[in-house]
């Protein structure tokens, strides 16, 4: 699958330690992303970021309009939420998300117009600071998977410098394939998003990382006109060994820059920023338009969905309806993901709604040679072995299986981030992600006491 | 929507699994001992079949009590006792009693594995120990060697090769001319091909290396503790035989090293689990294996030098274990950001 690296494209600085060789399963690769029409209900969840759920702003009876603020937060670390259509607020109630957290849900029913909200214009960018301001009104957050608020990441401290950006492709997560369709759609747009965070944050380097099983994301990049990647520019390409975790934010940061993000820091403190491929394109479109942040493409696929597809969803769009519209659920369905097979999270039902860093929808037939039977643990050092974050999987389960907070902080418990290359390696079938989770509470619980 | 009222299963991710497991990996080292026991057959007779099957069933019957007793859930299924049974019965002479190998079969699964908590829980080799209960219960059984293919007609005993080598080094001598004056002293090739006396399952080199070789091309094992432990033993026997290469080749070929390097050591239970701690624990099993036979009273060292290692395995690990990223003392000049 791996192609040959062109003449001019960078290779990782460094090889970062363990991973896993999955299967990649791109069967989406080359399925151009659909827009999917606009459904006559969305849900839109007040919590769609890692920090401080919105609180609504609208009222059940209020009409709102597509790019309208339906919630917003007065904390730093969170991102205002718009509507993704144009309608009535039916009602605002819980919703429980696949995670666990329980936020408020915004109903939304159309009516059909999909009305443009008519405060929205161009933002007024013309330094850092006004630029991470625009970042933040557009409700931006990691279009990757872990939905981090992006203004936040943007937001540097002074004594902070930042000499790399790292645009994150390696999408390595088995079946995703959003991420090299946004290369190879939106190229001039991630070009462009490139240029002004470079421009605002004052980065010298520029590095876009994808993993070697894209191919046409390269040649997309390299035959985009008005950039020359290969030859002398402050942006270069860089092919990365298609494995397992290597999109993940620290080894993305070892990869480009053979620096280490000591535990508890963050890339930012080895001089370097990480932001997803299609949010560094969502901000040059919204620099363009003032749009907010109301669809996403997402990946629908799996061996139980009957007709595969990439699709452009707004954002609270019922799971169930994109499913049907990728064909609907075979019978068979036995388990379905919101995210990637490695760290995604399994859904009780379809009826949540699509959320700003659900990159994929996944529905799986039942696979007997995916289920294994938990057994003894035969120290045949897999786990560590594989383990990006030089942690000793099989050790924190043990501690924590013991409640012991002060060995597990020792041996760095909190570094896991719970990739699951040790639990998908593991013979002996342990759901060591899970004993990762619950050592990790007890270190939260010993700290609090 | 037809499909809310379905149910789906949730569970923690990862959502897909590697298709290694437990079971399928004792089954490749079963595998992996199939050539050193067909070459056992060839050179020592059908009574190696009927050591292996007592040695295995007692081992397969040891562990199911065990677990019974102990109101634990049946291991049987992981072939983990099968594997403790070939090894036992890899470690004795072709004139063993069988019910000898019962004994060992019964002190390796039920003192030296289920007492400490089954599979992964024991801290040393229980085919080692089975081997060692014997060696220190009935040496004259032990070392009753037995000349290969003998069987056909008369059974006639000998001497180890190893022995013999040992005995030359003490005499200070160990030049080619006295190594091939030897009475019966097999060849170079006949080493290779199991041609001399010894236990069961060490005698014949290239049957051990095909093992080798089955289990790192299925990712079993890595090369490292084979590597550096014959490494370490080849180094400091050319040291001794004064780069005397033939002394060299008996030295390794004879014995259990091929066998203890690739089969004992290699027990994932027993041995550190990263790379720096095997190279460490590899050496030193190298180290004391090579003292054992050149200085010790013993003619062979290799049961003794694993097991110690065995011990040492946890201690190993508590200062080569990898530290979490990002935590690393930083090298000299290292790029500080």
């Amino acid at each position: 699958m791996s192609s040959k690296k062109p003449a001019g494209v960078l290779s990782a600085v460094t090889k970062v330690r363990g991973g896993v060789a999955v299967s990649h399963n791109k069967n989406t690769a080359n399925m151009a992303v659909e827009r999917m029409p606009a459904p006559e209900k969305v849900v839109i969840a007040m919590q769609q970021h890692i920090g401080a759920p919105c609180v609504p702003v609208v009222k059940v009876g209020d009409t709102v309009a597509v790019g309208q603020l339906l919630g917003d937060s007065d904390k730093f670390v969170s991102a205002p939420i718009h509507s993704s259509i144009s309608g009535t607020v039916k009602a605002i109630k819980d919703l429980k998300l696949p995670n666990g957290v329980i936020t408020k849900g915004i109903e939304i029913e159309s009516d059909g117009e999909m009305r443009l909200y008519e405060g929205i214009e161009k933002p007024d960018v013309h330094d850092r600071e006004s630029f991470v301001k625009a970042v933040r009104d557009s409700g931006l957050v990691g279009l990757g998977g872990a939905g981090f608020p992006t203004h936040v990441k943007l937001n540097v401290p002074a004594d902070k410098h930042i000499d790399t950006l790292i645009v994150n492709a390696a999408e390595c997560e088995p079946y995703i394939t959003v991420d090299s369709r946004e290369c190879i759609e939106n190229t001039e747009n991630i070009l462009a998003g490139v240029s002004v965070v470079k421009k605002y944050l004052d980065i010298k380097n520029v590095v876009i990382a994808i993993e070697d099983n894209k191919p046409a994301a390269f040649e997309a990049f390299i035959n985009v006109k008005g950039y020359d990647l290969l030859g002398d520019s402050d942006i270069k390409l860089m092919m990365l060994e298609s494995r397992y975790p290597q999109g993940a934010e620290k080894m993305m940061v070892q990869s480009a820059t053979g620096r280490k993000v000591p535990p508890g820091k963050l890339p930012a403190d080895v001089g370097c920023i990480v932001m997803n491929v299609a949010s560094v394109a969502f901000i040059a479109r919204y620099l363009e338009t003032g749009k907010p942040l109301i669809s996403r493409s997402v990946t629908v696929d799996g061996s139980a969905i009957n007709t595969p597809k990439n699709v452009r969803v707004a954002i609270g769009t019922n799971i169930g309806d994109v499913i049907d519209y990728c064909g609907g659920l075979k019978e068979s369905s036995y388990k379905i993901l919101m995210g990637g097979p490695m760290m995604g999270l399994a859904m009780l039902d379809t009826s949540l709604p699509i959320l700003k860093q659900n990159n994929a929808i996944l529905a799986f037939e039942k696979n007997p040679a995916l289920i294994k039977k938990e057994r003894d643990c035969i120290r045949c050092g897999r786990c560590e072995q594989v383990c990006p974050m030089g942690l000793m999987p099989t050790l924190i389960a043990r501690y924590g299986k013991i409640k012991d907070a002060d060995r597990l902080n020792k041996i760095g418990v909190n570094v896991c981030m719970e990739c699951g290359s040790c639990a998908y390696t593991c013979p002996a079938g342990k759901p060591l992600v899970q004993y990762m989770r619950l050592a990790k509470t007890v270190v939260r619980e010993a700290k609090s006491k | 929507m037809s499909n809310e009222e379905k149910l789906l299963v949730v569970s923690p991710s990862p959502h897909v699994r590697s298709a290694a497991t437990v079971t399928r990996i004792m089954f490749d080292v079963i595998v992996a001992c199939v050539p050193s026991l067909i070459a056992a057959v060839i050179l020592f007779g059908y009574r190696v079949l009927a050591i292996t099957a007592v040695s295995v069933g007692t081992c397969m019957l040891a562990e199911w009590v065990c677990r019974k007793v102990m109101k634990r859930h049946n291991t049987l299924g992981d072939l983990s006792a099968v594997v403790t049974g070939l090894l036992i019965a890899f470690n004795v002479p072709v004139s063993i009693k069988l019910w000898m190998v019962a004994f060992a079969g019964i002190v390796a699964i039920v003192v030296v594995k289920q007492f400490f908590g089954g599979i992964g829980m024991n801290f040393v080799n229980p085919a080692l120990i089975g081997r060692i209960v014997l060696l220190a219960s009935f040496p004259t059984a032990m070392s009753n060697w037995v000349q290969p293919l003998s069987w056909r007609t008369d059974v006639v005993t000998t001497a180890s090769p190893l022995a013999e080598i040992g005995n030359l080094y003490k005499a200070g001598d160990v030049s080619k001319s006295a190594i091939y004056s030897i009475d019966n002293m097999p060849s170079l090739l006949d080493m290779l091909l199991g041609k001399r006396s010894g236990s069961l399952g060490e005698v014949c080199a290239l049957a051990l290396l095909i093992g080798l070789a089955y289990l790192l091309i299925r990712k079993v094992i890595k090369p490292t503790i084979p590597f550096f432990y014959i490494g370490t033993v080849a180094v400091i026997m050319l040291i001794a035989g004064k780069f005397n290469f033939v002394f060299l080749a008996y030295e390794l070929m004879a014995g259990g090293l091929l066998l203890g390097a690739i089969f004992m050591a290699t027990d994932y239970t027993t041995s550190p689990v990263n790379f720096r701690g095997q190279i460490v624990y590899a050496i030193g099993c190298g180290l004391i294996t090579a003292l054992i036979r050149l200085f010790g009273s013993l003619p062979e060292g290799v049961s003794f030098a694993i097991i110690i290692m065995n011990i040492l395995t946890p201690h190993i690990e508590n200062f080569t274990s990898p530290k979490p990223f990002g935590s690393e003392k930083k090298k000299k000049g290292a790029d500080e950001k």
